[in-house]
Parts: structure tokens; C-alpha cells; sequence
């Protein structure tokens, strides 16, 4: 299987500048790092602030190069300055900041900003416009101005906005660390329908563990290193380990866990409620 | 309060005018706005009042509407009336108190200015109530884009004004923020002369720049994550396409700028002094 995004001994570093702009020295953001996503799948990076999630994230679709090292996007490499548009074009990317990343002054113009800047014909740009939108379930909104839309709506446009692209690849970097806890649902339902149904390969930065119990592999990093790799269970057993890298582990496997530190017959790495309710029901 | 002030003044509404390419419209404005000053005799005012009320009646735009538009300017008005009044002294003395005096010229020409000058505004309102900021940006990239070949940035130019709109009212929100923030640890915004009310504007406008570079880095990013690269190789969402009624409409304001300047130059009327 062809592997969407590969990156090899990737390593990122921040000139440190005194007040004079000289540099005095150099920050690692990202250490050594391995990682290996094939394409369709479901990835999530949980790490907490500063751990180096979002410099990784803007390594995908070329918006920083490597210091050292290599990042392959769908067989690109990031570093090449011809594949550029290509890179970014085969990577969407989602920010944090609804407001920020949204250029048109309504809906629909909004998401044809991508396709018109890749050269797509008119009469495509609407077809693709309209897709994105109903993909999302914004097309209601359409000719909304973005001022008006909720932060939750305004993620679903940003959405649109980049699957209008058509990449092979969406990278959301903490998309819902701005929004009420409605409006992440909302953002989050959305990713999980396109991820059924355009078959794109999602890459979800986050640092809320809630959201990442359906990945089909869960990278945790601290201070630029990739730590934990696994299936979500795999990573959940291991509370002791989460907490020390600052995460917040949900309540439901905090609780799994204590009981059975506490000697109850329980597995380990239970990720939601019912698991939770069907295993001590099963206890005699 | 803040959040009243409106820019970009669109009146949405479904008439012919709103319907038009914003390029007709953009040139048809400056065209009337020169008519205006091409003629002096009365008939013209009269065939300029009529062209102006057809346009507002055709734009289902309420009159009471464009004339609240007026408000700002009519201090502008009165002063201009004021001198053209009692400074230009031709012909009869009409009335004469102290030592000041409003001849038959001087009345005549301020009565004239002050005509034109509303008539300027409404004209050129009348086009921002019917035409979206969107409409009006891609209208000026479209009939600027021959300065390109000068290497004036248009389509740089055009992007920035959109995005300026785009901002404004978050940015409009966030001063109210940053006020609030502000007036709740103790700023005093409202007391002392103006001198002190500028400096107290300070650390309103530091947090607010501080937010406002961060905002354009963000958008910098995710414009350039979009694949952004300039004009070069774009295609267009909506682009701007002529349609019969343009032609129309192109036709009809050729007509009227002849005729009015025609009118205006060469049919004597008189009523009374003007």
C-alpha cells in the first residue's frame, strides 16, 4: 500500500534570537521523528502545549521544511520547492482559529477560495463548491456571511473550504480547541462522515483524548519526541505513562483504572462509558 | 455602539440596478458625477433630478433611506452654502444686513452648489446601496487590471481592500473587547480633555495591533495552505460577465450624459434669478 506521509530522522529547529534579532541559539522543536501513515486511515497526535504537535502539522503540507531529515507526502517530498503546490495541495490543513482562516466574505466564496487559486474552471469550481458544502452540511449557509456562523459552523466551512482542494489528505491542527463543547461535536461528526464517506486519510492534532478514541493509531508526543504509538486501547491502558506526559486521560478510564488497581477484574484501555457499564456488570 | 458603524452600505434588495455588473455601475457613477459639472443652465438640473429619481424608484432603495446617508455631510454642505451666499457678489444686491449682503449671483450659486453636491452623494451612494463590497472590489480589479501591464499590483490591491472587509467587523468586535477589558481594571475612557482621551486610547490600540498582526500571520498561513499564490494562474468563482442589460444600461447613461450636458448648455430657461 502506498503510504501517504512518511517522515524520516525528521528534525525542526527554531533559531533563538535575543532582543536584537541575533541568534543566540536553537530550539529542537521536533526530535528524531518516525512516523508512517498509510493512506485511509485515521491518525491522531495528542500531545500537550509545546510538545511539538503543531510544528509537525505544518510539516505536512509544507508550510515549514525539515531542519534535517525528509517528510514524504503521497511520494513528495516536502522539501522540494517544485512539489510545493503539489504538497499542499495532496495535504489540506484546518487551523485552530475559525476566524482567522477564513478569507471570503460569504460561505460559498470562502470554499471557492482553494479551487481558484488551483486554476479550476468556473463551472467546476461551483459543482466542487456545492459538494464540499453538502459534504459538511452547510449548504443552507451558503451565502451567509462568516461573521454570523457559529465557531462550530465556521470549522465546518473551513472544512469545506479544503475539501473543495480534493486532497488525498486532511490535516486538522486542534480544530476544536476554540469551541464550546456543541461546537466540537459538531466539527468532530463532521470529520468522522467525510472520513466514512471521501475515504480521505485524516491527521487530527489534539490535546483532548476524547477525541482521538477512534483512530485507528494514536501518536502521543512530548517535547518533540514521538513517546507512545498504538492503537487507542493500546495507549489507554496506560494511564500512569499519559499523566506524566500532561494529558488529560477522560474520566471514564481514570475510573477503569483505579478499580482495577484496586483489584476488580476490569481490562485495560476502556475508552467509553458502556464498556465501562458492560464490564462491571460482567463482574460476579 | 461600535458595532452600528456600518461599512459598505448595501441595501439588499432585487431590482435591476442591484442586478447589473458593478463595472457599468462603477463607470456609469463617475460619468455622472463629471455630467454634473458640465452644464449651467437650469433645464439640466432638471433633467439630472429626473434621471436621479427614475434610478432611485428603479433600486427599490426607500428615498427616506439614502437621505439619512446626507447626515454626515450636511455640515460640509452648510458651510459650502454659507460662503457661496454671502462671498460672491455679482449682480443685484437682493438683501443687505450690517455689513452683510447675499447678492442675486450669490444666491443663485449657492442654491446650485448645494443641488449639485446632494446630488453627487446620492449618485454615488445609490451605487455603494446597490453593490456588494464583493461586487465593488472585483469591479475595481476588473477595470483597473489594464495597470497591471504598468506593474501596478491590482489584483493585490483588490485582494487586500476584500480582506480589509472581510476583517473589519472582527476587528470592530474586538476593540469592543478589548474596551470592556479594559474599562473593567479601571481605564478611564470617557473624562478629561482630548488630549488625555487620546492617551487613554493607548492601551486599547496596543492589544488591538498586537491581535491584528497575529490575525494577518494566521491568515498569511492558512491563505498560503489554500495554495495562494498571487493572480497569476487563477481562475474566478464568479466571474464578471456583460449580459444585455449591461449593454442597456451602458447605452442609456451615454444617452443621458449627452443629453443632460446637451440640455443644460444650449436650452435658455430662466425662472426668476437662476
Amino acid at each position: 500500500m502506498q503510504r501517504m506521509v512518511q517522515t524520516e530522522d525528521l528534525i525542526f529547529e527554531y533559531a533563538k534570537r535575543d532582543e536584537e534579532g541575533n541568534v543566540i541559539g536553537s530550539y529542537r522543536a521536533i526530535d528524531q521523528v518516525n512516523l508512517k501513515i498509510e493512506e485511509g486511515q485515521f491518525i491522531a497526535v495528542l500531545g500537550h502545549n509545546g510538545s511539538g504537535k503543531s510544528t509537525l502539522a505544518k510539516h505536512l503540507n509544507a508550510i515549514l521544511v525539515p531542519t534535517e531529515g525528509t517528510v514524504w507526502v503521497d511520494g513528495r517530498n516536502t522539501s522540494d520547492g517544485k512539489e510545493l503546490w503539489n504538497v499542499r495541495q495532496t495535504a489540506g490543513m484546518v487551523f485552530q482559529n475559525p476566524d482567522n482562516q477564513i478569507i471570503g466574505t460569504v460561505v460559498e466564496e470562502d470554499v471557492g477560495f482553494g479551487p481558484e487559486n488551483l486554476g479550476v474552471p468556473t463551472d467546476d469550481i461551483w459543482k466542487r463548491v456545492e459538494e464540499s458544502l453538502r459534504a459538511v452540511g452547510m449548504l443552507s449557509y451558503r451565502h451567509h456571511s462568516p461573521n454570523k456562523l457559529s465557531g462550530g459552523q465556521k470549522q465546518r466551512v473551513a472544512i469545506a473550504g479544503v475539501i473543495a482542494m480534493r486532497p488525498k489528505c486532511i490535516v486538522l491542527d486542534e480544530p476544536t480547541a476554540m469551541l464550546d463543547p456543541n461546537g466540537r461535536k459538531e466539527v468532530l461528526r463532521t470529520v468522522e462522515e467525510l472520513r466514512k464517506q471521501e475515504k480521505v486519510t485524516v491527521i487530527l492534532i489534539t490535546h483532548y483524548m476524547e477525541e482521538v478514541i477512534d483512530a485507528d493509531r494514536v501518536f502521543v508526543m512530548d517535547h518533540g519526541h514521538v513517546v507512545m504509538e498504538g492503537t487507542p486501547r493500546e495507549i489507554f491502558s496506560q494511564v500512569d505513562r499519559l499523566k506524566e506526559y500532561r494529558l488529560d486521560v477522560p474520566q471514564v478510564t481514570i475510573l477503569a483504572d483505579e478499580l482495577r488497581k484496586r483489584g476488580l477484574d476490569i481490562p485495560a484501555g476502556i475508552l467509553r462509558k458502556e464498556e465501562l457499564v458492560e464490564a462491571i456488570c460482567q463482574l460476579k | 455602539m461600535i458595532r452600528d458603524i456600518t461599512i459598505g452600505q448595501y441595501y439588499p434588495a432585487k431590482s435591476v440596478l442591484h442586478r447589473l455588473d458593478p463595472r457599468v455601475k462603477l463607470v456609469a457613477t463617475v460619468l455622472y458625477l463629471i455630467s454634473l459639472f458640465m452644464f449651467k443652465n437650469i433645464t439640466g438640473y432638471f433633467a439630472a433630478t429626473v434621471f436621479l429619481l427614475t434610478l432611485i424608484r428603479i433600486s427599490k432603495v426607500p428615498l427616506k433611506y439614502i437621505l439619512r446617508g446626507m447626515k454626515p455631510i450636511i455640515m460640509l454642505l452648510m458651510i459650502t452654502l454659507l460662503f457661496n451666499l454671502f462671498l460672491i457678489k455679482e449682480g443685484e444686491v437682493l438683501v443687505s444686513v450690517w455689513i452683510l449682503s447675499i447678492t442675486e449671483g450669490g444666491l443663485r450659486n449657492a442654491v446650485l452648489m448645494g443641488v449639485r453636491l446632494i446630488y453627487l452623494i446620492t449618485g454615488s451612494s445609490l451605487m455603494t446601496f446597490t453593490t456588494t463590497p464583493n461586487e465593488l472590489t472585483d469591479g475595481i480589479e476588473s477595470l483597473l487590471k489594464p495597470l497591471g501591464r504598468i506593474h501596478v499590483p491590482v489584483h493585490e490591491i483588490a485582494m487586500m481592500m476584500s480582506i480589509a472587509l472581510r476583517f473589519i467587523p472582527i476587528l470592530l468586535e474586538e476593540t469592543d473587547k478589548i474596551m470592556k477589558a479594559q474599562i473593567a481594571r479601571g481605564a478611564d475612557l470617557e473624562s478629561g480633555n482630548i488630549l488625555q482621551k487620546a492617551k487613554s486610547m493607548i492601551p486599547i490600540l496596543v492589544p488591538l495591533f498586537v491581535s491584528a498582526f497575529r490575525r494577518a500571520n494566521d491568515l498569511a498561513m492558512a491563505m498560503e495552505a489554500r495554495c495562494y499564490r498571487g493572480g497569476e494562474g487563477r481562475t474566478k468563482m464568479k466571474p464578471l460577465r456583460y449580459t444585455g442589460a449591461d449593454r442597456a444600461a451602458y447605452v442609456i447613461v451615454l444617452l443621458y450624459v449627452t443629453g443632460v450636458i446637451l440640455i443644460g448648455r444650449y436650452v435658455p430657461f430662466r425662472i426668476w434669478i437662476f
